[in-house]
């Protein structure tokens, strides 16, 4: 087969591979935003600290990798219920800022405590698939990109049964539509949020424990909720489908910026397509047009 | 208490209208004047840089506090003001027109990014003045041949009229001479009429556009006068660093911007300076109550974070209005003494309107 | 041709029409009230005249010029003013500052002169706040003049929102529900209100109410609505008579 093509397939797989971990963050983030009106800026330090927190325990611990695993994504979603609890639930009613500042607030403590505990040094801890090479025909594969496959479409398919089929996920969708209306429903939503914090919170643990092999254990895994909100942006802001059209295609696209572009494209292309998206073409791939009446 | 008694349209419009305002603001100025000869040298160069960060704190809260625009990139106006201001200075520029043509040119660029804001607000202008920032960043960091890249360039020292200003004293001065002249010409924007239209645009622009304010306009003027005056801090902030990379204005730096209007209090310039003094201190603080601490938590690096984050933290949840609203509070339980209320400032419950895009 | 005329307008969402082919004029002077059940389009109507939505087709003129294509923000300078159903105040400032924002289109100095407060500014603000004190005294809210909008009761705002749309100097004053919500005394002072806004200051009033008594007290004509077309327009018993209104608030 012809190099170009090898090179631009395996471009393609690779894209998919990391935009899928950009699709999850992504998701966390709209999910979290549809069911309790908060951006949450702090999803990338969940995520990161998730990821250190995975290390402690696999290289310091010497836990093996799945039980390792399970535990930090329990830790994590106790983390998140706790955020919730004990924090956001104090500025439920508050204007959106209060929200996008607390989020922040959160962020810039959880990085603190980090950087605390575990000090500036970039870690990496093992994982059964390191290592590992699958062929499929003239592409190379590392594993551990079909493991991180793998595990995004789990999650995704899980996430959807759960929100279909299950009487919190309904709830969880009445209340993205009218948290007041949910609310003389008898849906409890501040219990809700709580919930939905921890599940986000889990979901970003998974995105970290795969995102941390092939990136490095480090205080700027945070910057991965910079691509998360660019896929939510291409994608349609508040879109779920959009939210993991979105982060496959920022995926994509830095695969090939990275190779067909000039030094640097790779590094900008998420922010650009952010702006661009935003200016030219708010609405993005699925998203519904947006106003407010008087 | 006190009682306005007006005499005449114009009395209204007195900054100071008190024996008591002109005895504070005077005794203000005199220590602000003397403080150089009196304070020890490391602490005259802190005052300078709060000065500085001062500048930048009342040009974000224009644009955050009165027209309501989030911004999470103004450490990029700061930076192309002071990377202009540097590069026009090597060319031999004097010190005013440099520092006036990187604020214009600053400007010129918060036009540029201001021109979504017509389209785009709330998130979404959040997410773009953040993806603006760190685009900018990276540009300057890539562009070698003009910025020095991650290497930086050094940054001549300040003259004007053929004094040198790089003294310790001489750049107090400047700073504080700048700081007056903003402030004082932000103050007399924000009561007058392009001010109101702000406000206007802030709480409500279907109400405002009826009133014929021209709303996309006043957001992109808000931009434009925001990054004008970033533009100038930036330039300070220069001679304050005397040396330029990129890593000096990392989202980091916006962050503690924006820190810094929103624990002052948002929607008021008073505010912005009082923030601007607790966040442009913290650091200095910590550094000082470090040897208190145990080792194994002040001989680590994210204690600074936690500490921003955790002050943030605090003030979005317990007190809203910021230090501005700390102070208003403070001085009515003083002037009522024995009457007053506990529950004046208490909030009413209301319903939120969602604020949601969808 | 009349004063002001909405000739054949209609308004399109997609596929929902808010407003079919509708036509009215108003007479200077004129109290003119729209009444009609809820989701009639009468607010659309409102929306349309201050261009908040565009018309999709059709034409409204005021005082021999076309306004249909204005800009939103250049409608208050061929004199037309409203208030909102809901409210629409600047909630983070004072009463005071609120009405003078009403005064934003009146002749004012450049930018420079702003940020310097020079004397023509000085002259600006004084002549402005003049003003504003007469609208101040007219409605009776100096004891609101420096309170915070958001600390204030319902009916008090709707005062406010009532204030500040005079204090564009209108010729023409939409109102938006102004009653409702009010308590029948203040209904009563509002109707009073109205009478003097027509009477002394000359301005013609276009309302939309569903309170009948106030209909009947202050309006003229009246215009009834329903699914975004005229039903009847006439004298209030008129109207209120006509069995095609009756049929529409009663159902059939």
């Amino acid at each position: 087969m012809d190099a170009q093509v090898v090179q631009i397939l395996q471009l393609t797989l690779n894209g998919i591979s990391i935009g899928s971990i950009y699709a999850l963050v992504a998701l966390g983030i709209v999910l979290t935003y549809k069911a309790t009106e908060v951006l949450n800026f702090a999803y990338g330090d969940i995520l990161m600290m998730s990821a250190f927190i995975g290390w402690g325990l696999i290289v310091v611990a010497g836990i093996p990798f799945w039980p390792a695993a399970l535990i930090t994504i329990l830790i994590a979603a106790m983390l998140g219920y706790f955020l919730d609890r004990h924090v956001m639930r104090t500025i439920v009613g508050q204007p959106q800022f209060a929200g996008v500042m607390l989020t922040i607030a959160l962020a810039f403590m959880l990085r603190g405590l980090v950087s605390m505990g575990f000090g500036p040094t970039s870690r990496s801890y093992p994982t059964p698939w390191t290592g590992h090479i699958t062929h499929i025909g003239p592409i190379v594969v590392t594993d551990l990109n079909l493991v991180i496959l793998a595990a995004a479409l789990i999650v995704t398919a899980l996430l959807f049964l759960f929100l279909r089929y299950t009487q919190l996920g309904v709830a969880i969708q009445a209340s993205s539509q009218n948290q007041l209306a949910a609310y003389l429903c008898g849906i409890r939503v501040k219990r809700l949020n709580s919930f939905v914090w921890a599940l986000t919170a889990a979901m970003a643990a998974v995105a970290g424990l795969l995102l941390a092999p092939i990136a490095l254990v480090d205080i700027s895994l945070w910057f991965v909720v910079l691509k998360g909100l660019a896929a939510l942006v291409l994608g349609g802001f508040g879109s779920i489908p959009g939210a993991i059209l979105g982060g496959l295609l920022i995926g994509l696209i830095e695969q090939f910026a990275g190779v067909y572009l000039p030094d640097g494209a790779k590094e900008m292309s998420a922010q650009l397509v952010l702006i661009g998206v935003l200016i030219f073409w708010p609405r993005g791939l699925l998203g519904e047009a947006h106003g407010r009446r008087v | 208490m006190r009682f306005a008694y007006d005499t005449s349209y114009s009395d209204a419009q007195q900054l100071l209208r008190y024996r008591s305002q002109w005895i504070c603001y005077g005794a203000l100025a005199i220590a602000l004047i003397v403080a150089p000869w009196l304070l020890p040298a490391y602490y005259v160069g802190e005052l300078s840089y709060l000065f500085i960060v001062s500048i930048a704190s009342l040009a974000l809260m224009v644009l955050t506090g009165f027209t309501g625009q989030v911004s999470l990139g103004h450490a990029a106006f700061m930076a192309i003001g002071a990377y202009t201001h540097t590069l026009l200075l090597d060319q031999g520029i004097g010190f005013i027109p440099s520092i006036l043509g990187a604020a214009t040119l600053t400007g010129f660029v918060g036009f540029i990014i201001g021109l979504p804001a017509i389209r785009v607000s709330g998130l979404y202008l959040a997410m773009v003045t953040l993806a603006y920032a760190m685009l900018t960043e990276q540009i300057i960091g890539r562009w070698k041949d003009v910025t020095g890249g991650f290497t930086g360039i050094p940054v001549s020292p300040p003259s004007l009229f053929g004094y040198d200003l790089s003294s310790l004293k001489g750049f107090y001065f400047l700073c504080l001479v700048i700081l007056v002249a903003v402030l004082l010409g932000l103050i007399n924007l924000m009561r007058g009429r392009t001010g109101r239209a702000f406000i206007g645009v802030r709480d409500s622009e279907a109400a405002a556009a009826t009133l014929g304010i021209w709303v996309g306009g006043y957001k992109v003027l808000a931009f434009v006068i925001s990054a004008f005056v970033t533009g100038i801090a930036g330039a300070l902030l220069a001679h304050h660093l005397q040396f330029l990379t990129p890593d000096g204005f990392s989202v980091m730096l916006s962050m503690e911007l924006v820190l810094m209007v929103v624990i002052g209090g948002l929607g008021s310039l008073r505010g912005a300076i009082f923030g601007a003094i607790l966040i442009g201190m913290l650091p200095t603080l910590i550094s000082k109550i470090k040897p208190l601490l145990p080792t194994s938590i002040s001989s680590q690096f994210g204690l600074e974070t936690f500490v921003f984050g955790l002050i943030l933290a605090l003030f979005v949840m317990f007190e809203p209005n910021g230090l501005n609203g700390r102070w208003l509070k403070l001085k009515i339980l003083f002037e009522n003494f024995p009457l007053y209320r506990r529950n004046t400032f208490r909030r009413g419950k209301t319903y939120m309107h969602s604020e949601r895009y969808r | 041709m009349s004063y002001f005329s909405v000739d054949s307008v209609s308004l399109s969402f997609g596929g929902v029409r808010a407003i079919r082919d509708l036509s009215f004029d108003v007479a200077q002077g004129e109290v003119f009230a729209i009444i009609g059940p809820n989701g009639a389009g009468k607010t659309s109507v409102f929306n349309v005249i201050t261009r908040v939505f565009n018309a999709s087709s059709g034409r409204i003129s005021f005082d021999g010029k076309d306004i249909t294509h204005v800009p939103r923000h250049r409608i208050v300078d061929y004199g037309i003013a409203r208030t909102f159903q809901n409210i629409e105040l600047f909630e983070g400032a004072a009463v005071i500052d609120n009405l003078l924002l009403g005064r934003h289109r009146f002749p004012y100095g450049n930018l420079i002169s702003e940020i310097c407060w020079l004397p023509n500014i000085r002259r600006a603000e004084a002549e402005s706040r003049a003003r504003v004190e007469d609208i101040i005294d007219f409605l009776e809210l100096a004891p609101y003049r420096n309170s915070l909008v958001s600390a204030l009761p319902y009916g008090v705002r709707k005062v406010v929102e009532l204030a500040r749309a005079l204090a564009t100097q209108p010729k023409l004053l939409l109102l938006d529900e102004p009653a409702s919500g009010l308590n029948p005394e203040e209904a009563r002072d509002l109707a009073f209100w109205i009478d003097d806004i027509r009477s002394d200051l000359g301005v013609t009033v276009i309302m939309i109410e569903h309170d009948m008594s106030l209909v009947s007290q202050a309006a003229d004509r009246v215009m009834c609505m329903n699914a975004g077309q005229v039903l009847a327009i006439g004298a209030v018993d008129e109207v209120q008579s006509n069995p095609t209104v009756i049929s529409a608030y009663l159902g059939t």
